[in-house]
């Protein structure tokens, strides 16, 4: 779907915060509150938008830390439907939080989330590689989140440094 | 015996004016959890291939002097650039020079370029550091004023009201420091014809050149018959927020750069090694970068100007670089008591028009190089200040009317 210049502008300010009121982005773009509004509700109707989640850092949680892990796993594509069979299948599960078709050495790239390594170790042996048409499975355990979706996770060092009030 | 230290100092010297920034500075250093509108320089920090460049540079050991007009390949960058983003053209070998910042750059034009006496008509308001490098290189720096009127741009007229037969040349800057004016096509070439009829030079300071919002940007020296007459300055500074590496660069006709090579050869040598390779990286690939810096500002552009007028301050929206310019004068307060006033009641800093010169009285110049959370914050509390300032006028007028 084409955009207009408008449009692009209201995205790219969501996508840095979408917490931003309707009223700011309005003067941001040099337009009116109801337009903006609209401009939202048709890019959520189209599902431009698809959600608004909070970039949360679970690791600083007691008790909520999560274990993370990659999955690159091979399958034979289905007559007629490609991977998109077997991709739906494995995505539908609530432990999968990303899946993507990739090119190169294996096929589908999953990221999982699970409370402990068993219950990651379970998912693999029990839904997993048990799924028709999964060839073989590969996992690797996330040890730390350095950044994720373009945020730099932990300390920030990029504080302002610049002086008060300079010409 | 020796005499007070005074009586050796250069009479020059001494009777610099101290910049009207400074005194603020001071003050609004002093206290904390200020929110800071009085920033010269972006809010970004130099793209990392910028920072890796220079940081390789230093590892692989290039710490030695370079040409004293600057490594070759950087030149030639530079020329590379003003042809394809402004369509002028110069020669990389002799009419290119990287300085320590414009600063530098400006300060070699009017050495190069001025005789005791020497009239340059300064547009103001104006960037603080214009008539005191004028005035050290013998020069006599003539202010002309620009008004709020039709948006601080400068007109012919005023030009020509201010040209004796000492003037020697015109230094302009567009977009402008402090008020953001950005100076169309159409404009330079009436200005130019001015200068033409007048036998004048132009020292065009286009450090904002990268941060113009609404129009592309028209460097002076482009315009018909221009070219020969320019000394076009720009830097890494402000689009490539590199203001700390202290790089810049002018370019010129020839018989300027071969004079301005000497001064430089003999004061500073040259700009340091590492960090042009830093600038080398800027220009070839970091131009996206620059991009997304300018749709940054421009959106908060519009936030500010809006958000100001909306607040009652009257501010006209400006074409580029990070600066508003709003008028103050209805609440009745000269340009330094109301900043004060805010920076303590509120705790929001801004700089005093005054520091630019006196038209600029009766403004203050508003920096939106912060972020949106901090310009959202910062216009809760202007806000909060103009309605105090009201309701003590309006208990002002109701004790009046009762005597
Ligand atoms: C109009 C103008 N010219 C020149 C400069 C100095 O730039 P540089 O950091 O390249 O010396 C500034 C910096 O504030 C400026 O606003």
């Amino acid at each position: 779907m084409r955009l207009s210049s408008e449009e692009l502008e209201v995205l790219s300010i969501l996508e840095e915060n979408h917490r931003i009121p309707v009223e700011d982005i309005a003067l941001m773009v040099n337009s009116s509150v109801e337009d903006v509004t609209a401009i939202i509700k048709k890019l959520e109707d189209e599902k431009i938008i698809v959600s608004y989640p909070a970039l949360i850092d679970w690791s600083k949680v007691v008790g909520k830390e999560n274990i993370v892990a990659m999955i690159d796993v091979k399958v034979t594509p289905k007559r007629g439907v490609g991977f998109d069979d077997v991709a739906e299948r494995i995505y539908r599960f609530p432990e999968v939080t990303s899946l993507y078709l990739m090119s190169g050495a294996y096929d589908l790239s999953i990221t999982i989330e699970g409370k402990t390594m068993s219950e990651i170790a379970r998912f693999v042996s029990e839904k997993l590689s048990t799924i028709d048409n999964v060839i073989s499975t590969t996992t690797h355990f996330m040890l730390k989140k350095y950044k994720h979706d373009g945020v730099i996770f932990g300390e920030n060092n990029d504080r302002d440094r610049r002086m008060v009030v300079s010409p | 015996m020796m005499k007070e230290h005074q009586q050796y100092l250069s009479e020059m010297v001494k009777e610099l004016k101290p910049s009207g920034i400074r005194k603020f500075f001071d003050l609004a250093a002093s206290i904390k959890g200020v929110i800071s509108l009085g920033v010269g320089e972006p809010d970004f920090i130099t793209p990392w291939s910028i920072r890796e460049a220079a940081i390789l540079s230093l590892e692989e050991g290039y710490t030695s002097y370079t040409a004293n007009p600057g490594l070759l390949e950087l030149r030639q960058e530079i020329t590379a650039y003003l042809q394809k983003r402004f369509g002028v053209q110069y020669n990389p070998v002799d009419q290119v020079i990287v300085t320590a910042g414009a600063s530098q750059a400006i300060d070699l034009s009017f050495r190069a370029i001025l005789n005791p006496g020497d009239e340059v008509l300064i547009i103001e308001p104006a960037f603080v550091s214009y008539a005191p490098l004028v005035t050290l290189a013998g020069g006599k720096p003539i202010p002309v004023s620009t008004h709020h009127s039709n948006g601080f741009k400068l007109t012919p007229e005023q030009i020509e009201n201010a040209i004796t037969s000492k003037t020697k040349a015109i230094l302009l800057c567009s977009p402008n420091n402090p008020t953001g004016t950005y100076l169309n096509k159409e404009e330079l070439t009436k200005i130019a014809a001015v200068v033409e009829k007048h036998d004048l030079l132009v020292v065009s300071d286009e450090i904002y050149a990268e941060l113009t919002y609404d129009d592309e940007y028209t460097s002076f020296s482009s315009i018909e018959g221009m070219y020969d007459r320019t000394i076009l300055i720009n830097g890494f500074s402000k689009g490539f927020a590199m203001t700390g590496w202290r790089l810049g660069f002018l370019a010129a006709p020839k018989p300027f750069t071969e004079q301005m090579v000497k001064i430089l050869q003999y004061t500073t040598m040259c700009a340091p090694h590492m960090l042009q390779h830093g600038a080398i990286e800027a220009l070839r690939n970091t131009y996206h970068e620059v991009e997304s810096m300018r749709r940054s500002y421009r959106r908060r552009r519009n936030y500010i100007v809006q958000s100001l007028n909306l607040v009652g301050l009257d501010c006209h929206t400006p074409g580029g670089a990070f600066y508003v310019f709003p008028s103050i004068k209805k609440t009745g307060m000269t340009s330094e008591q109301f900043a004060e006033e805010l920076l303590l009641a509120e705790k929001v800093a801004v700089v005093p028009g005054s520091a630019f010169g006196e038209s600029g009285e009766g403004y203050i110049r508003c920096s939106y190089a912060t972020s949106m959370e901090q310009l959202q914050e910062a216009m809760q509390r202007i806000k909060r200040f103009m309605e105090s300032l009201e309701s003590k006028e309006s208990r002002v007028q109701k004790l009046s009317a009762k005597n």
